[in-house]
């Protein structure tokens, strides 16, 4: 058999293994390409014949869906895939200078293959290990704490083709820094206490606004503990942690209360994407405290009527999965999950795991939905929204890690005791995610209300210039502004918590995040997916010492059109570093402004950059002199 | 008693489960639209539609008209908005009209038209978009691909066959065909398809039939897009 028709042999069979597992079931599309990528390093066109053919679907749509998440590959990488993670603090630790030695010790060039076929490397978003970084993923797996001794490592690793199970184990250590706990960093919940004070909690006098109307049907008729619950959390005053801090009871009754047709029943999703720079408080909580997410998601299982529930985790964060899955398998054992939990007939809830694929959008509540259904990671119109057509067209809550592990807490102690914690409109506390010029980056929880000014003197922040709060979506704030404070009511926040100090270019730091918004643009949309491109070129053009004045415009104008036009989130917020960092740094800008009025875009000597590198040519002949090519 | 909703100071009539746009077509209100179809489930993607629905910002034409709501659309401030889109769109992609047998039959000239858009103003990308003439009678110019979709619904929800599809992401979203070897040829088009008759700018295109009318006597050229859609809605 000819050479070709064996490796289709061996592919088809992958496939067919892959598709079985997952029930051959459409809406796992994004989970059969992890896995057909992760055994066959990329998606062939023979693994994609045999994939529509065993799944019943177009070809078209597993190129679209393959085609939109950053880490499938239709055309072979290597078989190392190497992502050096480029958020500005990954920058900020010299992940560039790293790469670069990479791809010398391995002669290739970046976001190429190299010619043996062996070994890819490349730049990504920002993979949530900020407080150790630089970072970089290995076929997705995350590899810390880099310096100029492991990289020359890895390089050996790899020329000598040594399977990554044989890595030193200590590369893909990933340490939680927890540096100060509060309620939730600090619990002494058992698993179960949170589902047991639910199923024992009675309807309470106060809170009436629980509808008993009969939300789960073939449970017990009478049963006080669901609504009960529900109140507590609206008692507490939770508010959702994910960014935008809807409240969660009101959440959770709406999805509650939504009607369901026929055959359709009610979802309770996860949502681990964690995708904003700076941000990883969701890996900590999913490394140290899986159990607490968890049964907070089963709390809101038993108080909504769901019976199904998806955590999805992104693909970043892959080396997860077993621990999760191992975590997932033993409260099945303990009863905690599965058909009748704690003896309850009828409060049946099984947690699945949904892995992303690089996509930031996929963090958007009604993107995540889509992706969950096997689709490329668009927002979708709202409304409806999906506490009533959610996945599938189903009722379905969304809520963030930090939120759900809240929830089991407020199961267990009770509304009012935690929202006598943090201030009026923000309560309880809130997990921030420390990273940049301090002394001691990780994780530190303050009840809500903390100074900005009180946090960098606990993380050893010294002359900070400014510090990034809730990542490149959030504000930049500058020293004047240090008293500031943490909470719905002055700066609120999914987390993120990046500090500068004064040796930076916080005109670095905004290109950096409008790089990444442009990366991460799902293109649905006109306006964000021309307007995070036309801001990058921008900044870029500032960065090459073209920009004038008359660009604060241009930028002014674009941020209008995007916070007005835009579909979602990603690009109402994609202009807001560059117009905090204007507003606040403006020096970084005018010192770039070489000409104070107007100057053109186009560069005559960059132009012959590409003609240059073609000739192999680099001498003065080859250049344009400045006086033709600016200026003239 | 019928329901209505206030367009720029005019009352306009709707049925449940209209959507802005459809009820203001159907009055003879023009707003301006490049991803809608009154044949297919809507987009949304484009948002040249975009209204201000009691002072918030929402597509037209996937917004469901309600009782009483306060809608702009015909203002100075909307109507720029929408010129900077129809200007990026026409910077993403390779639009030389005069060559192009779209050309007077193109809803996005004529959109640009009737928003006054005298330049691009942005800087062109002149992306790199191969062309794909391998079917014998259809030719797919890609770099007047604007991705509204149209495409990609009259395959699959009319012709039930899903020639069409993005791919992609950002900035780098695109078209692709139904094969394996990513050629028109290959895929199960037929000449009598939905799909190729809904693109509204040059994309898919009729072999040898172009220029059969001439510049100057075309959809737009008789009458702006405005009063033709409008017209058609009534
Ligand atoms: C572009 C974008 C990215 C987002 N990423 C995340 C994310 O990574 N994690 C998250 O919990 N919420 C994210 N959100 C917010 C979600 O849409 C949603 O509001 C949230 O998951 C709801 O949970 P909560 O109420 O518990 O905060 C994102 C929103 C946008 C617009
Ligand atoms: S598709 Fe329309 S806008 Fe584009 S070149 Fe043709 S006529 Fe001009
Ligand atoms: S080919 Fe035409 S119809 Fe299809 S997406 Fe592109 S512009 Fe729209
Ligand atoms: S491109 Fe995704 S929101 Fe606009
Ligand atoms: S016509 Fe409404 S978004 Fe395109």
């Amino acid at each position: 058999m000819a050479l070709t028709d064996l490796h289709a042999e061996a592919v088809a069979g992958i496939v067919d293994r892959v598709a079985q597992r997952y029930r051959r079931d459409p809406t796992c599309i994004v989970q059969i390409l992890r896995e057909i990528q992760e055994a066959c390093d990329w998606i062939s066109p023979a693994a994609i014949d045999r994939l529509q053919a065993v799944l019943g679907v177009p070809r078209t749509k597993i190129e679209g869906v393959a085609g939109f998440y950053s880490f499938f590959y239709t055309r072979p990488r290597g078989r190392y895939r190497i992502l050096f993670s480029d958020n500005i603090t990954d920058r900020m630790a010299g992940n560039l200078p790293l790469m670069e030695r990479l791809c010398g010790n391995l002669w290739v060039e970046p976001g190429k293959v190299s010619e043996d076929g062996l070994v890819s490397v490349d730049k990504t978003s920002c993979t949530g290990m900020c407080d150790q970084g630089p970072a970089l993923l290995v076929n997705n797996l995350a590899v810390t704490r880099l310096d100029a001794g492991r990289i020359d490592e890895i390089a050996d690793l790899v020329r000598n083709a040594v399977p990554l199970g044989e890595w030193p184990a200590a590369y893909f250590a990933v340490a939680d820094n927890v540096r100060r706990a509060d309620i939730l960093l600090g619990h002494t919940l058992q698993p179960g206490d949170a589902l047991r004070a639910a199923r024992d909690r009675a309807p309470s006098e106060g809170i009436a606004a629980s509808n008993m109307r009969s939300w789960r049907e073939g449970l017990p008729h009478g049963l006080g503990g669901p609504a009960a619950t529900l109140d507590e959390i609206k008692r507490a005053n939770l508010r959702g942690r994910g960014g935008a801090g809807f409240t969660t009871g009101l959440k959770w009754e709406a999805c509650r209360n939504a009607p369901l047709k026929p055959g359709q029943q009610r979802f309770v999703v996860c949502n681990a994407d964690e995708g904003e720079p700076g941000t990883f408080k969701d890996r900590v909580l999913l490394t140290a405290h899986a159990d607490l997410v968890f049964e907070g998601m089963t709390v809101a299982a038993y108080t909504i009527g769901a019976r199904r529930g998806f955590l999805y985790l992104r693909g970043e964060y892959r080396y997860l999965l077993d621990h999760l899955e191992c975590i997932l398998k033993r409260r099945r054992e303990q009863k905690l999950l599965g058909p009748d939990i704690l003896g309850i007939p009828g409060a049946d809830f099984d947690i699945e795991i949904h892995l992303g694929a690089g996509a930031y959008v996929c963090g958007e509540e009604s993107a995540l939905i889509e992706s969950l259904e096997g689709k490329r990671g668009t927002p979708r119109n709202r409304p409806p929204f999906p506490v009533t057509n959610g996945y599938l067209d189903q009722p379905t809550v969304v809520n963030n890690v930090e939120t759900f592990a809240a929830a089991a807490l407020i199961a267990v102690k009770g509304g009012d005791w935690y929202a006598a914690i943090g201030t009026r409109h923000s309560a309880g506390t809130k997990i921030l995610s420390v990273s940049g010029d301090c002394e001691r980056p990780g994780l530190y929880e303050y009840p809500f209300g903390v100074a900005v000014r009180q946090v960098l003197a606990d993380c050893g922040a010294g002359r900070t210039q400014a510090v990034q709060v809730s990542g490149p979506s959030g504000v930049c704030i500058g020293a004047d502004e240090f008293d500031r404070r943490i909470g719905f009511e002055d700066l609120p926040t999914a987390g993120a918590f990046m500090v500068f100090d004064d040796s930076r270019d916080m005109f670095e730091v905004a290109r950096n995040f409008v790089h990444f918004f442009q990366h991460e643009s799902c293109g649905f949309c006109t306006p964000c997916r021309v307007g995070t491109s036309l801001l990058k070129n921008l900044m870029d053009k500032l960065h090459n010492g073209h920009g004038s004045p008359y660009d604060f415009a241009e930028i002014e104008k674009l941020n209008q059109l995007l916070q007005s036009m835009s579909h979602c989130g990603l690009g109402h917020t994609a202009c807001n570093p560059v117009l905090d960092t204007i507003a606040k740094f403006r020096p970084a800008y005018e010192r770039r402004m070489e000409h104070n009025d107007f100057t053109p875009a186009f560069d005559l000597d960059r132009a012959l950059a590409a003609a240059r590198q073609m000739t192999g040519r680099d001498d003065a002949g080859a250049h344009i002199p400045a006086e033709f090519g600016e200026d003239a | 008693m019928t329901q209505t909703f206030t367009l720029d100071g005019k009352a306009i009539p709707f049925a449940d489960g209209q959507t802005i746009i459809q009820a203001a077509l159907a009055a003879g209100v023009f707003i301006p639209h490049l991803c809608y179809h009154p044949e297919f489930k809507p987009h949304g993607s484009c948002k040249l539609c975009t209204v201000k629905v009691n002072g918030r910002q929402t597509a037209s034409c996937t917004m469901r008209a309600a009782a009483g709501m306060q809608v702009e659309s015909n203002t100075e401030e909307i109507n720029a908005e929408r010129r900077a889109l129809t200007q990026m769109l026409f910077v993403e992609g390779n639009h030389f009209c005069p060559s192009c047998e779209k050309s007077g039959d193109c809803q996005l000239q004529a959109t640009a038209y009737h928003l006054g858009m005298m330049s691009p103003h942005f800087d062109h990308f002149f992306p790199n978009r191969p062309v794909d003439a391998s079917h014998p009678e259809l030719l797919l110019d890609f770099n007047r691909c604007i991705l509204c979709s149209l495409c990609v619904r009259a395959s699959r929800d009319v012709d039930g066959k899903n020639v069409f599809a993005l791919s992609g992401r950002g900035i780098k979203t695109h078209l692709i065909v139904n094969a394996k070897s990513g050629r028109l040829a290959d895929t199960d088009i037929a000449l009598g398809d939905k799909a190729v008759q809904v693109c509204p700018v040059g994309v898919i295109l009729r072999k040898r039939t172009g220029f059969a009318v001439p510049i100057g006597e075309r959809t737009y050229d008789k009458a702006p897009i405005a009063e033709t859609v409008a017209q058609e809605g009534t």
